[in-house]
């Protein structure tokens, strides 16, 4: 009987998958998903691409906090930056939307980069306010800028179509957020076995130390800002094509601290967790709203509380995870695998 | 250019600046004494202001009594904060100390909303309110009454650090908490008693601005323009946030008036003071009074 996890080579220490058993679960379970808009109705697609696309912005956040160690409370503004710009390109240049999600993630990287310019110079509190102001720079700029976003107005974002084939159903556009789920997870997790990968554990660590082995710390720094908003922006793109309207007001505070609820109930510096914190997260309403209405379902101030009440769930839950759970559900994840790996003898 | 529109600008910047001030002061004494950073001090002014403005209107009480105990409250509030939510927090990295005070803001703001509605409620008449004309400028009552009321908590800081007890200990732990522990200073005692004047405090702020301005969800969005403030004073400092709040009054007030005068881009009385905040953050990070942090490898 197997007692444990033993790894003999470093390759086999270095897999994206820490065992043959997750690889074929996780190809298995993207196989099922791929057959999910034969069976599932509107409803739950629509809650698995909103998994999708938070998901993937969530993966980029978990990579400057979880990996790197530093704090950002703007993630929301990136993530409306990336569903303008793809917008911007594709109406004002008329470059296809197919290509116009992955130009939406480099600009958003770019500013991205020059946002995490003041990163290199500052950390952990004071780069927690420094984010908070950048968002709220950002969010004024989205009202301002009239030629980028449409002002007050907003903006119209096309469907996705490849092959002159439009994507504009959801049972179509999930498979889109399907494959960059799968491409942008697979991407963040092997960016986590690079040589900058490992720099950007290091970092958090123990940064001194990390200078001292040759670490470049401000190139790190800022690079960790740089991909974070490079998901935003492929996230955020995603979420503008799927809405086909991007208005400025959606991407306040309150989206960037749901973000970081998603990253830290997930369990930071863990790929997994991510997408098990984002399915929380989204989940998370939607459970409220059904014991409302089976509580009360004709008492209408429950009802009409019902915005609240889920602003308070979110609130609490990322309390009590912090209090209780502090390594966030991949952490619990793992106690329940190593329990039932050795069943009855679990000590 | 208008130059009695200007004055009166400044003259606002101030006024508005000395409450920045006060709430400064209560999120750098948190900080100082626990080094916890509050996200959720502007839930302090409005949990203060909706309890007192309940004790008025729906228990129709008369000030003198519904003013104490709204205070009463706030100091059990602030107590209970700390023991259930921030004591379990002591030893873990800054990240969960400062996602479980947003999560706190997050759950505050939500639930007060839906206790009272998300429309702005008034206050009844307190004091009069008529203008006063100081040498040419009007000046509402209320507002002399705010600038009085936080220089007086401002003097009383002073002494309670000085003289009072508790102000000494509380000193003596924001230096050194091991050292004050082995002198026989309580330091639990200390971190709760720095949240309870903290949210007493903030909750006088929250009464003041809402009888003026009206009760709502806005003055919350005060717990976040503090951020310049004490970054601008100093994070550590209680004198550099009453300068740095009074600077950030004038330059928000300022930003308000060649915004109106000039440029015409709108908004910038909310926005100037982020600029501001980046940009000391970059050539200054530790503000004007602030401590440098000294890292020893």
């Amino acid at each position: 009987m197997r007692c444990g996890e033993f790894r003999t080579t470093y390759q086999a220490d270095m897999t994206i998958f820490p065992t043959p058993l997750a690889r074929r679960v996780a190809v298995v379970s993207v196989g099922l998903l791929l057959l999910a808009p034969l069976f599932l109705d509107a409803y739950y697609l629509n809650l698995l691409i909103q998994i999708g696309y938070y998901g993937i912005a969530a993966l980029g956040l978990n990579i400057v906090v979880g990996f790197t160690g530093q704090i950002s409370l703007g993630h929301a503004a990136f993530f409306g930056l990336g569903a303008f710009a793809s917008a911007w390109i594709n109406n004002n240049f008329g470059i296809p939307v197919f290509f116009a999600i992955p130009l939406a993630g480099l600009l958003t990287m770019a500013v991205g980069l020059m946002v995490g310019i003041p990163a290199g110079r500052i950390k952990g509190l004071y780069l927690a306010i420094a984010t908070l102001a950048s968002q709220y720079i950002l969010e004024d700029f989205f009202a301002r800028a009239e030629w980028f976003t449409g002002g007050s107005a907003g903006a119209m974002a096309s469907p996705f179509s490849i092959f002159g084939y439009s994507m504009n159903s959801d049972k179509s556009f999930f498979f889109v957020v399907l494959f960059y789920v799968v491409v942008m997870f697979l991407a963040g997790a092997n960016l986590m076995r690079s040589r900058d990968g490992r720099a950007f554990i290091a970092v958090r660590d123990h940064y001194l130390s990390a200078e001292i082995m040759g670490i470049n710390l401000n190139k790190y720094r800022i690079l960790s800002f740089g991909i974070s908003s490079f998901y935003a922006g492929i996230g955020g793109a995603l979420f503008g094509h799927y809405l086909g309207f991007v208005s400025a007001e959606g991407f306040t505070l309150l989206l960037s601290i749901q973000f970081l609820g998603m990253v830290i109930i997930g369990g930071l510096g863990s790929v997994m967790g991510t997408m098990l914190g984002t399915i929380f997260m989204v989940l998370l309403p939607e459970v409220m709203e059904f014991g409302v209405h089976l509580v009360g379902s004709n008492s209408t101030a429950l009802t009409q509380a019902l915005a609240y009440i889920k602003e308070m769930a979110i609130g609490l839950a990322i309390i009590l995870f912090l209090i209780f759970e502090p390594d966030g559900l991949a952490h619990r994840w793992r106690m329940i695998k190593n329990y039932w790996k050795l069943y009855p003898f679990s000590y | 250019m208008n130059f009695e529109l200007l004055t009166q600008m400044i003259v606002n910047g101030l006024i508005v600046g000395t409450l920045y001030g006060v709430v400064a002061m209560c999120f750098v004494l948190i900080y100082k004494s626990t080094r916890v950073v509050n996200f959720a001090q502007g839930e302090f002014l409005l949990i203060g202001a909706w309890t007192c403005w309940a004790m008025l209107v729906k228990f129709e009480l008369p000030f003198y009594v519904g003013f104490p105990l709204t205070l009463v409250f706030m100091v059990i509030f602030g107590v209970a904060l700390q023991v259930v939510v921030l004591r379990p927090m002591i030893g873990e990295p800054i990240i969960s100390v400062i996602m479980v005070t947003i999560g706190l803001s997050m759950f505050f703001q939500a639930l007060v909303s839906w206790i009272f509605g998300g429309y702005t409620k008034a206050f009844p008449q307190v004091f009069d309110t008529a203008s006063v004309n100081i040498g040419g400028l009007q000046v509402e009552t209320a507002y002399i009454m705010s600038v009085i009321v936080s220089v007086v908590i401002m003097i009383g800081f002073y002494f309670f650090f000085k003289y009072s007890r508790m102000g000494l200990a509380m000193r003596a732990t924001a230096f050194n908490q091991q050292i004050a522990q082995s002198l026989g200073i309580s330091v639990k005692h200390v971190f709760a008693a720095s949240w309870a004047i903290s949210a007493v405090v903030s909750a006088l702020a929250g009464v003041v601005i809402g009888m003026v301005n009206g009760v709502s969800s806005a003055l919350s969005f005060i717990g976040i323009k503090v951020f310049p403030v004490v970054i601008l004073g100093g994070l550590d400092s209680i004198v550099g946030a009453i300068v740095g709040g009074l600077l950030i009054g004038v330059l928000e007030n300022l930003a308000e008036f060649f915004d109106s005068q000039w440029l015409h881009l709108g908004n910038m009385y909310n926005i100037a003071p982020f600029y501001a905040l980046v940009i000391i953050l970059m050539i200054k990070p530790y503000g004007l009074f602030g401590t440098k942090d000294i890292e020893r490898i």
